[in-house]
């Protein structure tokens, strides 16, 4: 009786398919996030590329980096870096990690991925579009890699693209490159919408018999709350992209002063956008270390139903915090203090579920696999990030730290601890999942004490350069006599940084090395209880054999009464013995 | 950690440092206790042959307090630094104290042009006294600055004197500051505004009011 269900849905789209609608226009949730993994890889080699260049010339002004002087004429001389393209650099070097890095790794490929298994649906809810979204970011990624390559340059007006720098080609020497990375932008939107929709409509409406909202995985309310925010953030910047692009193309002065226009417009627009998107990142990032926590130390997750208010409660104040962006921008500075008063208020919800995480470690049996060192680094890199946002979210003492290194240096440990210490935690777990065989302990354990030392030497000393007053984003800090005494941590720096990116050739190995060569994994190497461990590894077309009914929450370990230190969602017996 | 800010040769940057030192003493004060917890934790609590984890869910309301007087400390603690933030931005920001002086300073790619009112005591007319990228103020006197710009946006940056205010083309910004200190210092830009941002530097000069006047009588001798 149970599996009539389960058979009509399998018969209905699952059929063999050939080489390209299996692996390249394929519908399955399970390839779109590996297609999706496998393009933010690439873009964040070559934002780790641009990394490398940005610091050479930081260290080293006006010399050569070693390896570069195969880049042709104009962007390089002999593998020297000219202002014009170290300001392309910095731009694509945001606007890689952001966009094309953070955004697909975290959500698209964890969202894909895991949220069908883990509510126990044959696949998302729109496969075509969920298809159509791949494709798009494709699309997407390709103008980003051709605006690189067309006559007057690629975008150099900062990631953050501010107008009037970015709305007239005569300030920059830039024309299509910025039109084109402007589009770029817009279809990756246009993808992630595709995406939000998928991941929202799948929750609400594909879960599995007895798989309440309250016996979600947090990770799933962390991407579903991160959808949300970004659907209803998104709108504006893509009406400021459109302006912006009308300014360009045909003339019109949305953002140029001289024909009535206002720059402060775009940062309005932009921010409003862009500090939700900080939360959009680190949702799924703190959903990931989530999900590990309690499986390393075999207990529940402490304070889940606290946790899912929390996350609620940020993705609501996201909205209101996007002004401190703007203190030292010339708004009303009555403005200043509402904005301050948000923002720091933001770190409450977040320090709740910081606090739930320690408290999950508390009286817990934990082993320190790969996953569970990147997870705690996260953490604890994370914690660093969030407590110097308390700096910069005071409005006075932003007055200095603004646009200076502190910043650089403080996002970073927000979002690197999101992306990559998050990231890789999460590849670590779930690779056995998605390729059907285990990742190499030796290396991963290796790449994580390199990434984590390296994280911290990198990163940490640009706390210093921005104490000391150092400007983001200028091409020579030696031009400026009052940092000239600053420059040995830049040198120090990227020495670091250089070790840093380096060491990150270990995860490639463990990577490929694995997924040939690696340990048969099974279905469930971990003891984890969420259901996309029920299911073999890698997981059939449509998931799941027979679709599973959820009997429980996702972190029920160690239970007094059963033997075992776990009990999976889907597994009925605990029930049957208290009946 | 926070002795490498620039010497502070301003009136209000010592109350901006104080807050900075405030936020330092709060957040360090977290950082050693969190870490410390976590790392007792990790030690503490490491797997062991045949101890078994403790089924702890932190639903009820007693297990909950060990997530909610934390927060509340938090909470508390973010609306100190909020009050006490609000007293010094007041004070820069919004209670300007009348100005001994005014200065114009205009951004362009990629100078700072200054220029001082002249007889008529009112900018942009024709008998201002203007000059690239060095700001001349007397020491211990209100300086009122009108902040423009020509094309992009820039950023007026004096590190010692805490002071830093964003430049809006077609906008008129006002900012001010008192120099407590003697001495040349330097006036970087701090937005990116284009190819030659970096290396876009000005030079605050603050001089004695002795050397002031000298410095008016031989650059600016109509000067009522």
């Amino acid at each position: 009786m149970s599996n009539i269900l389960g058979d009509v849905t399998q018969g209905t789209y699952h059929e063999e398919k050939g080489f390209w609608r299996t692996y390249v226009f394929s519908t399955d949730h399970k390839v779109i996030a590996k297609q999706y993994l496998a393009l933010s890889l690439f873009w964040a080699v070559l934002g780790g590329f641009a990394a490398y260049l940005i610091r050479w010339q930081l260290a080293y002004p006006e010399t050569a980096a070693p390896g570069a002087s195969w880049i042709p004429e104009p962007f390089m001389y002999e593998g020297v870096v000219p202002p014009e393209f170290y300001n392309v650099l910095i731009t694509m070097h945001g606007t890689i990690m952001v966009f094309f890095v953070a955004m697909p790794l975290l959500l698209a490929v964890f969202g894909n991925y895991l949220i069908p298994l883990m509510i126990g649906a044959r696949d998302m809810a729109f496969p075509r579009l969920n298809m159509l979204s791949v494709w798009v970011f494709t699309l997407a990624s390709l103008v980003l890699l051709i605006s690189l390559f067309v006559p007057g340059g690629a975008a150099s007006a900062g990631w953050t693209g501010y107008p009037p720098l970015s709305a007239k080609a005569i300030y920059t020497g830039v024309n299509w490159g910025m039109n084109l990375w402007i589009v770029a932008i817009a279809l990756e939107f246009a993808a992630f919408l595709m995406g939000g929709i998928n991941f929202l409509t799948t929750t609400l409406n594909m879960r599995a018999p007895g798989m309440t909202l309250f016996r979600l995985p947090l990770i799933v309310w962390m991407q579903i709350t991160a959808g949300v925010v970004f659907m209803l953030s998104v709108g504006p910047l893509i009406a400021g992209a459109v302006m912006l692009l009308l300014d360009r193309v045909i003339g019109t002065t949305f953002y140029v002063p001289e024909g009535g226009g206002q720059p402060l417009l775009w940062q309005h627009l932009f921010w409003f956008f862009g500090h939700p998107e900080v939360y959009v990142i680190l949702l799924p990032a703190l959903g990931i270390i989530l999900e590990i926590l309690p499986v390393f130390s075999r207990k529940p997750i402490f304070g889940y139903r606290p946790i899912i208010y929390s996350t609620i409660v940020a993705g609501i104040l996201s909205f209101i915090v996007w002004a401190h962006h703007q203190y030292v921008s010339g708004i009303d500075p009555r403005l200043a203090m509402p904005f301050s008063i948000t923002t720091i208020l933001i770190s409450v919800p977040f320090a709740l579920i910081v606090f739930a995480l320690i408290a999950t470690l508390w009286k817990g049996s934990i082993s320190f696999p790969t996953p569970m060192l990147f997870a705690l680094g996260t953490l604890g890199v994370f914690l660093i990030g969030g407590l110097t946002g308390i700096f910069v979210g005071s409005a006075p003492v932003d007055i200095y730290f603004h646009d200076t290194y502190f910043v650089v240096a403080h996002f970073h440990y927000t979002l690197f601890s999101a992306v990559f210490f998050g990231g890789f935690a999460g590849l670590y777990f779930w690779f056995p999942k998605m390729f059907g065989r285990m990742m190499n302990e030796t290396l991963g354990k290796i790449h994580f004490v390199l990434t984590f030392i390296l994280f911290n030497t990198t990163f940490f000393p640009m706390f210093f350069l921005g104490i000391g007053g150092m400007m983001r984003r200028i091409a020579n800090p030696m031009q400026y006599e009052f940092l000239q005494p600053l420059q040995p941590i830049n040198v120090f720096i990227t020495g670091s940084a250089i070790l840093l990116l380096i060491s990150q050739g270990i995860f490639a190995i463990n990577f490929f090395w694995s997924l040939f060569r690696g340990r048969i994994a099974g279905p469930n190497p971990w003891q984890a209880n969420t259901l996309e461990w029920s299911t073999s590894s890698p997981p059939p077309h449509e998931n799941f054999h027979k679709i599973p009914t959820v009997y429980r929450g996702p972190y029920e370990y160690s239970l007094p009464e059963t033997a075992e230190d776990w009990l999976p969602q889907n597994q009925p017996e605990l029930e049957e013995v208290k009946k | 950690m926070l002795s490498w800010l620039p010497e502070n040769i301003s009136t209000y940057g010592g109350d901006i440092d104080s807050l900075m030192y405030h936020i330092y003493y709060i957040t360090g004060v977290w950082f050693f206790l969190t870490y410390g917890v976590i790392i007792v934790f990790l030690l503490r609590y490491r797997r062991q042959e045949g101890q078994k984890a403790a089924y702890v869910r932190g639903d009820s309301l007693t297990q909950a307090g060990w997530l909610l007087v934390p927060l509340l400390i938090v909470l508390a603690l973010d609306l100190w630094i909020d009050f006490q933030g609000s007293e010094v931005w007041a004070k820069i920001k919004i209670d300007a104290p009348s100005s001994d002086l005014l200065v114009g300073v205009t951004g362009k790619q990629f100078n700072w042009e200054i220029a001082y009112p002249g007889p008529d005591g009112k900018l942009g007319t024709a008998d201002d006294l203007e000059m690239e990228n060095e700001l001349h103020v007397p020491v211990n006197k209100v300086v009122h600055v009108v902040l423009r710009s020509k094309d992009v946006i820039h950023s007026f940056f004096l590190p010692n004197l805490r002071l830093k205010q964003d430049v809006m083309p077609g906008r008129t910004i006002e900012a001010w500051f008192e120099a407590t200190k003697p001495g040349r210092y330097p006036l970087p830009c701090a937005e990116l505004c284009g190819f030659g941002h970096s290396g876009m530097e000005g030079s605050l000069i603050v001089h004695s009011l002795d050397e002031y006047e000298k410095w008016v009588q031989k650059n600016w001798p109509h000067k009522p």
